[in-house]
C-alpha cells in the first residue's frame, strides 16, 4: 500500500503543536486583560432610537427621576415611561423636531419605542429598585450623574462582586432616605463619619445586613 | 412490575402476622419482588443515565468534536452585542404597575358549575390561578384540575382557525352559511343545539331568546361530567328539580355511599373546608367528626374515612335500602351486603340514631338514581332536613339527564330529522356512550358545527370547527353549586381569534359581530334594581354577584317504590378521571404526568381490580385484559389496586383519545367504547386474560424513605381515644436519643424562621398542592419514559401508604416537600456550595452555582431533590407559547442543574420587600406557599416560627407534631401531624388501629 502523506508532512504535527502552545498562552495571557479592560461595558454611551437627553430634562426642565420612572418606590422595576408621558408636554412643545416627532409617531401608530437596556442583569437576579430607593440607596450610587448624562451609560460593573461590596456594607453607601433622589449627594468625604452615618440608618431603616448577603436574597 | 406472579396468600399471612412493615407503599414491597429490592437497593436509579440504543466509537468522537467547538464558540462570545429591548406602553393601563401582578376575580367550570378563581396577571399575561375566598365554591382553595388550566390557555395545539371539513375558513364565512341554513329552516325545524350543563344565566337567556324566534328548533345537553344521576334521583324522590345543599360542618357523623364528597362534583371544595374544620385536631380536648364510607374503588374522601368498607356497585345499594329500613325511611327491601359485618351495621345505625340532626348520607353520582333517594328519605328520616342538609332550586337553567338528552338527539339525528346541528363545546363524538354510535348518526346531518378549544374527535366529523376562547380570553357568566352566580371577566384578548359560545349564540340569534362583554352586560342590566354600575363594578371585582344563591325549596319526599339495580358477577364502574375528567384535558401534560391518588400511575389509565380479583383471573398489574360489555369489548392493562371491592373493576373514562394533540392523542385506552347509556350506574362485564401486557408507570415505588435499616416511622397514626388516654402513645410519638455534642454549630435565627406543618388528619391527597407548586414554580413534565426512570420533577410528591390488610386496608397521604431540614444533609456535600442555608432557615438551592455533581440528592434522605436531565424547560430559541405559562418571578431551570422546594422563596423575597418598603415586620399570614393556598383542607400551615402567636408556631405545638426521620437528627422544618382517626368506640376492639 503506498503512504497516503508525504514524509514531509510529519513536521505538520510539529507545527500544529507550537501553534496550539502559542494559542493557549496567548489566551491564558489575554483574556483576562481583556476582562479588565472591557470592564464590562462601564462608560459606553448606548446609542438610543430617540436621543433622550437625561441632562437637558434633569437640569434644565428640573423633573424629579419620578416624574417618569414611576414606579421606583413601589416595584422591582423603576419603569421606563409610556409614549403617553413624553406626549404630556411634547404634545406642545418643541413639535417637528426630528426627535419629538418619533415619539409624536409612536403616540399616533399606538407603536411602543424599543429602547437599548443599559443597565442588564442576568436572568437569575432578581433586583427590586424599592427595596433600596426606600432603605437610603440613592440612584446615583448605581446610575451615577444622570443628570450630567447627554446620552446615558452604565456606571458601574453590576457584577455580584460589586453589588457584594455594598450588601457586605451597607454603611458605606446609605444616606438619608430625603436624599436618594439628590442626583449632587455625595457620600460623606470622611469614610469614618460615612460609617457613623450609614450604621445609624442601617439601625433606622431597620436594615437586616444578616439578610443581604443570603443568596436567596437576590437570587431565586 | 416483575414478571413472577405475585404470591398474595403469603402476604396475606405475613400482614396477619405483622411481619411486614406497619405501613407500606406498594403490593411489590409486601412480596419483595426482586425489582422492588433492586429498587431499593440502587436507592436512585434515576441518576442511572442509561444511553439509548447503541453508541459507537465514532459518534462518541463525534459528539466530542461538537461539544469542544460549541466550549469554543460560547465561551467567547462578548456580553451583550445587542442590548436587550426595554419596550414600554404606548398608554399605560390605568392599574398596571410594571413588575406587579393584579389579580382578576373570574370562575372555572366544571359541568358548568363554577369555581371562584383569582387570576394572576403579570402585565396582562395570566399565569397562576388561586382561590377566590369570596366564592363559595372556592373559599379561597383549588383543585389539582384548576391549576393546571393556565397551561391549556397556551397549549399550542388549540383549535386556531375556522375549518370548513378540514379547510381553513373564516368566522363571516361560517356564519353566513350558519344563517343560510337556519334560513331553510322555517321555525327552526330540524335545528338542534347540543351544549354542556349550561349553568351560565346569559347563556340561557340567549338559548331561549332563539327558541323563541325559532320555536321547532330544540336544546340538548349532553356533559359526562354532569352527575345525572344526582338530578334523576331528586326527581324520584321529590317530583321535582332540587338540588341538595350540605352542611358538613353541623355534621357529627357522615355516611358516604360510594360518594367522594371532598373531591369530585360541584362543591367539593366547600365540603373540603367545612369537613375539615369539624375533623381537625389539635388539642385532645378537640372534637372530631367520624365518616363511615362504603365504596368500590377507594377515594379521597375514604382515605379520611374511620370506618371504610369496599363494596362492589349494587352491593353499596343494597346497603343503602338496607340501612334505610333499619333507621326507618322508606326504601325497597334489600339484604345487608355480607362484607359489612353485623357489628359494624348495628354500631353505624346506632351512631346514625344518636345523631340525629347532626348526621349526613351522601351518595355518589355513579349510584342509580334510586340509591339517591334512598339517601334523601335516609335524610329526612334522621331530622338533617334543615339540619344538615337544605334543598335549594338548582344552579343549571334547565336540569336535565343528559344521556336521555343524548339518546333522543342521536335517534333524531339517525331518522333524519336533524337537518343541522350545533355543538357547544362538548365532544360528543369520543364522550358519547358507546351505545348510541354518535359518529354515524353525526354523518346523515347536512349541516354541523362545532365550537371548541381543540379540533378534537367532533370537530373532525361536522362540517365547521370554530375556535373557542378559553375562559381567560371571554367574557360569560356562571352559576356555582348553590346558585351564587359569577361574572367571568377575561384577562386577556383571545390569541387565536376564537369566540365563545354567548358570542356564536349571538350569531344564531342574527348579530355574527356580537360582543361578549356586551351581551353579559345587557343580561345583568336588565336584571338588577338599583345603580348598574355600582352592581357590576362590584360583582365583577369580587367575582361572585351578591345575593344570588338559589332560593331554598320546600320538599316532601315520595316513598321509594323503585327496584335497586341487579346485582352480577363482575361490575363494571366507569368513573371520571381525577385529573382529565371526561378527558377534555388530554392535552394538558401536569395533568398526565399527575401521579394519581392511591396507584401513583402516571400517563395511563387501567382497569382497577382487587387482589382478590387478580388471584382468581391469574392476572397481575399491567397485564391486559380484554373487558366485554354490552356486546362491546376493550382491552385494558390491570391495576392491582389494595382496597377495592372484589367482584368489580373501575376504569376511567378520559383516556384513548384519537385526536387530543401532541400531548394526549393515544394515551390510555378510551372507556367510552364499554359506556351503555341505558345504564344508570355500574354494568355488568365479563373479562378474559389476554397474553398481552402493557407498561404502566407508577412512581408509587419512587423516593422511598423506608431505608433497608430498622423499621422507620415514617407514618404516624392512632386513633382520638388512645390520643385522648396518652397524647405520648407510641402511635404518636417515638423518641429518639438525640447526641448530646454537633459537630456543626447551632445557628442562631434572630429575624424569621419560616417552618411548615402538614396535617394529615386532614389530608386527602387531592393533589392540588402539586399541580399548584408546578405552575408556581416553572416545574417542567418529562414524559412517561422519563417518569419511568424515576425523573419525574414535581418539587412536592404525595407519598401514599397502607396499613391493616391487603384486602382492606387503611390509606394514608403524606405531601412531601422539601423539609428544609436545620442540619441538611444535602448542603456538607455540595463541592460548590451551591445549597446553602440562608438566614431565616431555608435550605436555598443556587442554580447558578450547580455544577451538577447531585451529591447532594444522593444525601438527602427524604429524596426531595429534582435534577434536570434534560432541557425540560424550553429554551428560548425554540419557545412555544407554553414558555408565556412561567412564573417570571422564579428562575426557569435549564438542563445539568439541580433544584427543588424552596418554600416559595419568592413570595418570601416579595414580603420582605413589602415589609421593608413600609418598615415594618412581615405579618403572620402574609406569605402563604403556593401549595398553602390551594389545599382545600388547609392541611398545609406556613409561617414565622419565631413569632410566638403565629398559626404555624400554634400548631406545631399539639402534641401530634413529628419530625419525618427524626432519628437522622437533621432537624427538618417541616413536619406533620399524626394522623388521627375517629373509629367508634363501639367497635374498638374489632377495628383494631396501627
Amino acid at each position: 500500500m503506498p503512504q497516503l502523506f508525504p514524509p514531509n508532512s510529519n513536521s505538520f504535527v510539529t507545527w500544529a503543536v507550537w501553534a496550539g502552545g502559542i494559542f493557549a498562552v496567548l489566551m491564558i495571557v489575554a483574556l483576562p486583560f481583556y476582562a479588565r479592560v472591557s470592564n464590562n461595558g462601564v462608560g459606553v454611551p448606548v446609542a438610543q432610537p430617540i436621543d433622550y437627553p437625561h441632562n437637558l430634562h434633569v437640569v434644565q426642565v428640573g423633573l424629579d427621576c419620578r416624574y417618569c420612572h414611576t414606579t421606583v418606590e413601589t416595584s422591582n422595576t423603576a419603569s421606563v415611561p409610556p409614549t403617553e408621558t413624553c406626549m404630556g408636554c411634547h404634545s406642545q412643545l418643541r413639535v417637528g423636531t426630528p426627535q419629538v416627532q418619533a415619539v409624536v409617531d409612536s403616540w399616533n401608530s399606538g407603536t411602543p419605542i424599543a429602547w437599548n437596556r443599559v443597565n442588564e442583569l442576568a436572568d437569575y437576579v432578581y433586583f427590586n429598585h424599592s427595596a433600596h430607593v426606600n432603605n437610603g440607596v440613592g440612584c446615583s450610587t448605581c446610575h451615577g450623574r444622570m443628570d450630567e448624562m447627554a446620552q446615558v451609560w452604565k456606571n458601574e460593573p453590576l457584577t455580584m462582586g460589586w453589588c457584594l461590596e455594598c450588601h457586605r456594607n451597607p454603611a458605606t453607601a446609605l444616606r438619608p432616605v430625603s436624599e436618594v433622589f439628590n442626583m449632587a449627594y455625595q457620600p460623606l468625604a470622611d469614610p469614618k463619619a460615612q460609617l457613623a452615618l450609614g450604621a445609624t440608618l442601617v439601625e433606622a431603616y431597620h436594615i437586616d445586613t444578616d439578610k443581604l448577603i443570603q443568596c436567596s436574597t437576590c437570587h431565586r | 412490575m416483575s414478571d413472577a406472579q405475585i404470591d398474595f396468600t403469603d402476604i396475606r399471612a405475613k400482614l396477619a402476622k405483622h411481619e411486614g412493615p406497619d405501613y407500606w407503599r406498594s403490593i411489590d414491597q409486601l412480596a419483595e419482588t426482586e425489582e422492588f429490592k433492586l429498587f431499593l437497593q440502587r436507592e436512585f436509579p434515576r441518576q442511572a443515565a442509561p444511553l439509548e440504543g447503541s453508541f459507537e466509537r465514532r459518534d462518541f468522537l463525534k459528539l466530542l468534536g461538537a461539544s469542544m467547538a460549541l466550549a469554543g464558540l460560547s465561551a467567547c462570545a462578548r456580553p451583550p452585542l445587542a442590548h436587550e429591548k426595554i419596550v414600554p406602553y404606548v398608554k399605560q393601563p390605568e392599574q398596571i404597575t410594571p413588575g406587579r401582578p393584579l389579580y382578576f376575580a373570574t370562575a372555572v367550570t366544571y359541568a358548568g358549575y363554577a369555581e371562584g378563581v383569582l387570576a394572576e396577571s403579570h402585565q396582562g399575561r395570566p399565569t397562576k390561578l388561586e382561590g377566590n375566598p369570596d366564592h363559595p365554591a372556592s373559599l379561597g382553595a383549588t383543585g389539582a384540575i384548576t391549576q393546571a388550566q393556565v397551561l391549556t390557555l397556551y397549549d399550542p395545539d388549540r383549535a386556531q382557525e375556522v375549518l370548513q371539513k378540514g379547510q381553513p375558513s373564516t368566522w363571516d364565512d361560517f356564519t353566513s352559511a350558519l344563517s343560510g341554513t337556519l334560513a331553510g329552516l322555517p321555525g327552526g325545524d330540524g335545528f338542534a343545539l347540543l351544549t354542556e350543563n349550561v349553568t351560565s344565566p346569559t347563556l340561557a337567556s340567549q338559548i331561549s331568546d332563539f327558541l323563541g324566534q325559532h320555536p321547532r328548533a330544540r336544546w340538548f345537553q349532553y356533559d359526562p361530567v354532569h352527575p345525572d344521576n344526582v338530578v334523576a334521583g331528586a326527581r324520584l324522590a321529590f317530583g321535582q328539580d332540587v338540588t341538595a345543599v350540605y352542611d358538613f360542618r353541623a355534621a357529627d357523623v357522615v355516611v358516604a355511599l360510594d360518594s367522594d364528597f371532598l373531591d369530585a362534583g360541584p362543591g367539593s371544595l366547600a365540603h373540603s373546608r367545612a369537613f375539615a374544620d369539624a375533623r381537625r385536631l389539635r388539642r385532645a380536648t378537640d372534637t372530631m367528626n367520624r365518616l363511615y364510607a362504603f365504596e368500590t374503588a377507594p377515594t379521597h374522601s375514604a382515605s379520611l374515612a374511620d370506618h371504610r368498607v369496599a363494596l362492589k356497585p349494587s352491593d353499596v345499594s343494597a346497603l343503602a335500602a338496607a340501612l334505610a329500613a333499619a333507621i326507618g325511611a322508606s326504601a325497597p327491601t334489600a339484604q345487608r351486603p355480607a362484607a359489612v359485618s353485623q357489628a359494624l351495621f348495628d354500631a353505624l345505625v346506632a351512631d346514625l340514631e344518636a345523631s340525629r340532626g347532626r348526621s349526613l348520607v351522601v351518595v355518589g353520582p355513579d349510584q342509580p338514581p334510586v340509591v339517591h333517594a334512598i339517601g334523601h328519605a335516609l335524610n329526612a328520616a334522621l331530622g338533617n332536613v334543615g339540619a344538615t342538609v337544605s334543598y335549594v332550586r338548582p344552579a343549571a337553567a334547565r336540569p336535565a339527564i343528559h344521556r336521555e338528552e343524548l339518546a333522543e338527539l342521536v335517534g333524531l339525528m339517525n331518522d333524519g330529522s336533524v337537518k343541522a346541528l350545533v355543538v357547544l363545546g362538548a365532544n360528543p363524538v369520543y364522550t358519547a356512550p358507546a351505545s348510541l354510535d354518535f359518529a354515524g348518526a353525526l354523518a346523515k346531518v347536512p349541516f354541523s358545527a362545532k365550537l371548541g378549544l381543540y379540533h378534537d374527535e367532533t370537530a373532525d366529523a361536522v362540517t365547521w370547527s370554530v375556535p373557542e376562547s378559553h375562559f381567560l380570553e371571554a367574557w360569560g357568566d356562571a352559576r356555582a353549586f348553590d346558585g351564587t352566580a359569577t361574572i367571568r371577566q377575561p384577562l386577556i384578548l383571545p390569541f387565536y381569534a376564537g369566540k365563545s359560545e354567548i358570542e356564536l349564540l349571538g350569531a344564531l340569534l342574527g348579530n355574527p359581530s356580537t360582543a361578549g362583554y356586551d351581551v353579559v352586560r345587557n343580561y345583568w342590566r336588565a336584571n338588577v334594581t338599583g345603580s348598574f354600575d355600582d352592581f357590576w363594578r362590584e360583582s365583577v371585582y369580587r367575582g361572585a354577584v351578591a345575593g344570588s344563591s338559589s332560593p331554598a325549596v320546600s320538599v316532601s319526599a315520595a316513598p321509594v317504590a323503585e327496584a335497586l339495580p341487579a346485582a352480577s358477577n363482575f361490575e363494571l364502574k366507569l368513573v371520571l378521571d381525577d385529573s382529565l375528567l371526561d378527558g377534555r384535558f388530554a392535552n394538558n401534560g401536569w395533568l398526565q404526568e399527575l401521579p394519581k391518588a392511591f396507584s401513583n400511575l402516571t400517563w395511563d389509565n387501567a382497569a382497577v381490580i382487587a387482589p382478590t380479583t387478580a388471584e382468581s383471573l391469574g392476572v397481575k398489574t399491567g397485564d391486559v385484559v380484554k373487558l366485554t360489555s354490552g356486546g362491546k369489548d376493550l382491552s385494558a392493562p390491570v391495576w392491582v389496586q389494595p382496597g377495592h371491592a372484589v367482584g368489580a373493576i373501575s376504569l376511567a373514562l378520559g383516556y384513548g383519545r384519537a385526536r387530543a394533540g401532541k400531548v394526549g392523542t393515544g394515551v390510555g385506552v378510551n372507556a367510552y367504547k364499554l359506556l351503555d347509556h341505558t345504564a344508570a350506574g355500574a354494568q355488568a362485564v365479563t373479562v378474559a386474560k389476554t397474553n398481552d401486557s402493557h407498561a404502566l408507570v407508577s412512581t408509587q415505588t419512587h423516593h422511598s424513605l423506608e431505608g433497608t435499616g430498622e423499621a422507620r416511622h415514617i407514618v404516624r397514626s392512632g386513633t382520638l381515644s388512645e390520643f385522648r388516654a396518652a397524647p405520648d402513645h407510641p402511635h404518636f410519638v417515638h423518641p429518639v436519643a438525640h447526641h448530646e455534642a454537633d459537630l456543626y454549630p447551632d445557628f442562631e435565627y434572630k429575624g424569621y424562621r419560616w417552618g411548615m406543618v402538614i396535617d394529615q388528619t386532614v389530608c386527602t391527597g387531592c393533589n392540588a398542592c402539586v399541580v399548584a407548586c408546578q405552575s408556581e414554580n416553572n416545574i417542567p413534565i418529562v414524559g412517561k419514559a422519563e417518569v419511568a426512570r424515576g425523573r419525574e420533577m414535581h418539587w412536592i410528591r404525595v407519598d401514599n401508604y397502607y396499613s391493616g390488610s391487603l384486602d382492606d386496608p387503611q390509606f394514608f397521604h403524606q405531601p412531601m416537600p422539601c423539609q428544609q431540614c436545620e442540619k441538611a444533609p444535602c448542603e456538607p456535600v455540595c463541592p460548590v456550595g451551591a445549597t446553602v442555608h440562608d438566614s431565616e432557615g431555608l435550605n436555598v438551592m443556587v442554580y447558578n452555582r450547580c455544577v451538577g455533581t447531585r451529591y447532594c440528592s444522593n444525601n438527602c434522605p427524604y429524596k426531595v431533590r429534582r435534577f434536570n436531565w434534560l432541557q425540560y424547560a424550553e429554551l428560548a430559541t425554540d419557545a412555544t407559547a407554553l414558555s408565556l405559562a412561567n412564573n417570571p418571578d422564579v428562575t426557569v431551570r435549564s438542563r445539568g442543574v439541580m433544584e427543588k422546594c424552596t418554600y416559595c422563596t419568592q413570595r418570601i423575597a416579595t414580603a420582605r420587600i413589602d415589609a421593608s418598603v413600609e418598615d415594618r415586620k412581615i405579618r403572620d399570614g402574609e406569605v402563604v406557599t403556593a401549595c398553602q393556598a390551594a389545599c382545600p383542607t388547609q392541611a398545609i400551615v406556613f409561617g414565622d416560627l419565631n413569632d410566638p402567636t403565629s398559626q404555624v408556631t400554634a400548631v406545631k405545638a399539639s402534641p401530634l407534631n413529628y419530625w419525618m426521620l427524626e432519628e437522622l437528627q437533621t432537624f427538618p422544618r417541616t413536619t406533620y401531624l399524626a394522623k388521627v382517626k375517629n373509629p367508634n368506640p363501639a367497635l374498638a376492639s374489632a377495628e383494631g388501629s396501627h
